[in-house]
Order: structure tokens, then sequence, then C-alpha cells
């Protein structure tokens, strides 16, 4: 499922040796200066596509971080993923300690579509260079539904190579899978959707999902259809580094 | 709690056999043992599903001929057993040269929740399967079969499928019935489930191991086809993840 392009790795080590037989032939000449430490950018390009029927994917949030996670299969789910799990809201997500840096879709992904986003960090100590990606997003048609990547290790990723891998869905545990119109914050819900709700009345452990049921396959009171059963995988991503 | 001990004591016993054997074979020749040899595993097992438990777990390491199951075929009665009632104990005695951990969660594992088991393997057992049924279904496991264990230390981790044993109808009606051919779900752990159905199937038409098609389940706990509720007991592959540490 995961495919890396290894093409550059070569160029990019020629380089290094290049610049660094430069810097010794001349540094003897050379007078002491007081330099800045040089900034350093990293820069990855995210390709996001919404592989479902008719669930739409809440803004997607985008994260380099050096430690943590997102979430735990089998752990209480954070008050900011439970958040972006209930109402599609990736504001604190996107705010937690551990981002380095953040990036946000510009709106709604829908069905079939795909979005290319962009996030850099900037840093001086070489040492600093993020070491992991995360992303998460809502399929706004559910209860606490939600996919992404957690902590995918990209610290070996060179300029120009890139991961493609699709994700599967979990289940926040932070409400109940009822699919009432009134706790649905998509279309399905008809704008009197709920979103978040600080109750959590589901198991409170993130699990995978087990699927929307649907008015047409035996839950006569959802608000959902047969259009808006899912199955894994949701997402197909790709992320680059460019920088 | 006794057998689990002396389960434990004859493991430890195994651990030191192996380890002078490693020993010994080292000695004899470096290039030999590179194929065959003994290792330490770690072994976490994750159920991933959000209300489905899965009752005891078998690990075992064994052979490249040993198969617990094979899709597209006709189940064991061992298998039969460990599907339709949970009951290990048949499949584990087939194995008489694995190296097995059995019934790591002391009971059931509950939805969301991991268990972990050592593994010392033997010379040849290069193979690894887990088996272990899902509750509330009529004869679904969750199932590994036979992965090549890495030679290299390192931590691998995979997701496991759904498979349904094909030996009983997917009645979805807890009856308590979990012996062999005995119709009906044993029980429902989360106690989440109902009461009153009329059955989803009467008959199993593939009578072959094959993937889980899912629990159906309905809205009404009382009456309806299913005793299952289907808010709660359905699931999507995968149901299970697998982390195997090679020391």
């Amino acid at each position: 499922m995961i495919s890396i392009n290894k093409k550059l790795a070569l160029v990019t080590l020629t380089t290094l040796m290049l610049s660094a037989c430069g810097g010794s032939s001349s540094g003897s000449n050379m007078m002491p200066v007081d330099m800045p430490d040089p900034m350093i950018t990293y820069s990855y390009q995210v390709t996001v596509t919404n592989l479902t029927y008719a669930q739409p994917m809440s803004p997607i949030a985008l994260i380099l971080h050096n430690e943590g996670q997102l979430w735990t299969v089998g752990e209480m789910a954070s008050a900011a993923l439970e958040n972006l799990a209930e109402s599609g809201d990736n504001a604190d997500v996107l705010a937690e300690a551990m981002v380095l840096s953040g990036q946000s879709g510009t709106g709604l992904l829908l069905p079939g579509m795909s979005e290319v986003i962009d996030v850099s960090y900037t840093f001086t100590d070489v040492n600093n260079a993020p070491m992991m990606f995360s992303l998460a997003t809502m399929l706004v048609n559910t209860n606490d539904a939600f996919t992404g990547i957690n902590a995918l290790a990209i610290n070996n990723l060179a300029i120009g190579e890139s991961i493609s891998l699709t994700t599967s869905s979990y289940d926040s545990g932070t409400e109940k899978n009822s699919e009432l119109m009134a706790t649905i914050p998509g279309p399905a819900g008809e704008g009197s959707g709920e979103g978040f709700n600080a109750e959590r009345d589901d198991i409170d452990k993130v699990a995978m999902h087990s699927g929307i049921v649907s008015v047409d396959d035996g839950l006569m009171v959802s608000a959902l259809t047969q259009a808006h059963r899912f199955d894994n995988p949701t997402l197909a991503v790709m992320v680059t580094r460019t920088e | 709690m006794n057998m689990l001990l002396l389960q434990a004591v004859k493991k430890t016993k195994k651990i030191k056999n192996t380890a002078l054997l490693l020993s010994t074979a080292l000695l004899l020749s470096t290039t030999a043992i590179s194929q065959v040899q003994a290792q330490e595993l770690d072994i976490k097992v994750t159920n991933l599903t959000q209300g489905i438990y899965f009752t005891p777990i078998l690990i075992a390491a064994h052979d490249s001929e040993t198969q617990l199951f094979k899709s597209g075929e006709i189940a064991s009665a061992e298998l039969q057993m460990m599907a339709e009632g949970g009951d290990i104990s048949a499949l584990s005695a087939m194995l008489t040269t694995a190296d097995k951990a059995e019934n790591p969660a002391m009971g059931l594992l509950a939805p969301a929740t991991s268990t972990s088991a050592m593994l010392s393997t033997m010379d040849g057992n290069m193979y690894l399967s887990v088996v272990a049924m899902m509750l509330p279904t009529n004869d679904g496991f969750i199932g590994l079969n036979r992965w090549k264990i890495p030679s290299e230390a390192g931590t691998y981790s995979f997701t496991v499928n759904a498979y349904d044993a094909g030996t009983e109808a997917n009645d979805e009606m807890i009856t308590g019935g979990g012996a062999p051919g005995a119709a009906g779900i044993p029980a429902a752990p989360g106690m989440n489930a109902g009461t009153g159905g009329t059955g989803v199937t009467m008959t199993e038409d593939n009578t072959y191991v094959h993937i889980h098609r899912g629990n159906l389940g309905d809205d009404d706990l009382t009456a309806g086809k299913s005793d299952l509720d289907n808010t709660v007991h359905r699931w999507l592959n995968p149901v299970a993840r697998i982390t195997v540490t090679v020391n």
C-alpha cells in the first residue's frame, strides 16, 4: 500500500559532497563573521482524494510533528479530535501542542474530488526536521466518523520522493451512532444537525468504524440513506516532499 | 488457573531448551541456522472493532505445512468448534509441533482493547497463525493464516480480516448455541443485544471458509429478524491489528 520513489537520493548526496569540498578549500582565508543560523525549510505537497460515494469530508487538517499521535485505537479521543469527529471543525486539532506546522484544506472535500494542500515547516537546528505527518477529517454525514493518517514517518523522505497510501475510517467513540437527523452535521442533517457536544455517550475509546446503517438497511430512525454507506478505504493520499 | 500456571512453567522450560539448542546450533554452523533459527517474539493483538468481542485467542508459530484454516475449503471440525463456540482446545491439540500462546487475554478481548503474548519459537516454526471467534456472531472469527515470520529483528504490524467458517447459518439469534452444529449465537458479551428475532436466514449456502459478510442486525431489540443491534454489532474490515516484535 505504501510506495516510495527514491530517484533523487543520489543527487542529494552528490550535492552534499560538492558543497563540503568547496567549503574546505576556501575556509582558511575566511574572516570569522557572526552569521545568523541558516533557515531550513521542509515543504510537503499533499494530494487528498475522497473515495466515498456520498460522504463529504470536513476541511482536511494536515500537521507536521515530532511526537505524539492524533489518536490511538483503544484510548479516549482527545477533546480536539472529538470536536473534529463530531462537528468537522479542525481548529483545535491544528492548535494541538505537538503541532510544528499545520494547514487546513480550503473547505469541504466532496466525494470524488481531490485537493492539493501544501504544508511547510521552517527551522534553524538541523536536528529539528519534522519526522511525522498526520491528517484528519470527518465524514460529515455520520455521528462521529473520521479518517486520516496517524504519525506517518516522513523523516527519510528526500526531496522529490513521495509516499502514497489509502486510509481506513475510525469512530471517535464519543457520540452514539444514532444516525438521527439532529445529530448529523453534514448535508444529510439538512442543517438541523448538531456538531460538537462535550457529552460522551458511546464507548469513549477510538475504534475502527463499523459503517453507517441507513434507513434503507434497517434503521428506521436514520436520516442517512443507502447513498451514505461507505467501506474502507475512504481516502487516497499522496505526500510528496517538495523542499 | 492451575492449568494456566502449568502452561506458564512448561513455556519457561521450553525457552531454556530452545536457548540451549540455539547455542549448540551456533557452534555447529552459523549459515545453516539462518533459515530455521529459533526466535523470541512479542505478539500484540488489538481488537479494532467498536462492538465485537473476541473469545480466547489461539496464537501459533508452526511449520510451512500447517494451516489452521483455508479460504475456499470446508472448515475442519476443530475450526468449527472455535468459530461456533469459541473453543480453541481441539485446534490447539492438532498443533503438536507448534509453539503456542493460548488465551492471552484470559477470556474475552473487549472492543478497542489489546492483549499481548510472548512466544519462543522452535527451529522450523516460521509461520504465524492467529484465530479467535467473534461475538456476537454465529461462526465468525478473526483469522491470520500462515504469516511468514521475518528473520530480521524489528516490529511488524498488519491488520486482519473477519472470516465466516461456513458451518452455521447466520441467523443472528442469541440462543446460547455454541456447540458445533447447534444453531444460534452463544452470547452477546456487551449485554446490548435483543431477543425475539425470527432469524435472518436459516441456511448457510456457502459452506466454505469465506470472508464474513458482516452482521445485519436490526433496530428492534424485542422483535425483527435479528437479535443484534444494527448500530452496535456491525463491523467493516479490518477487525484486528497484530503487531509482532521479532527480538
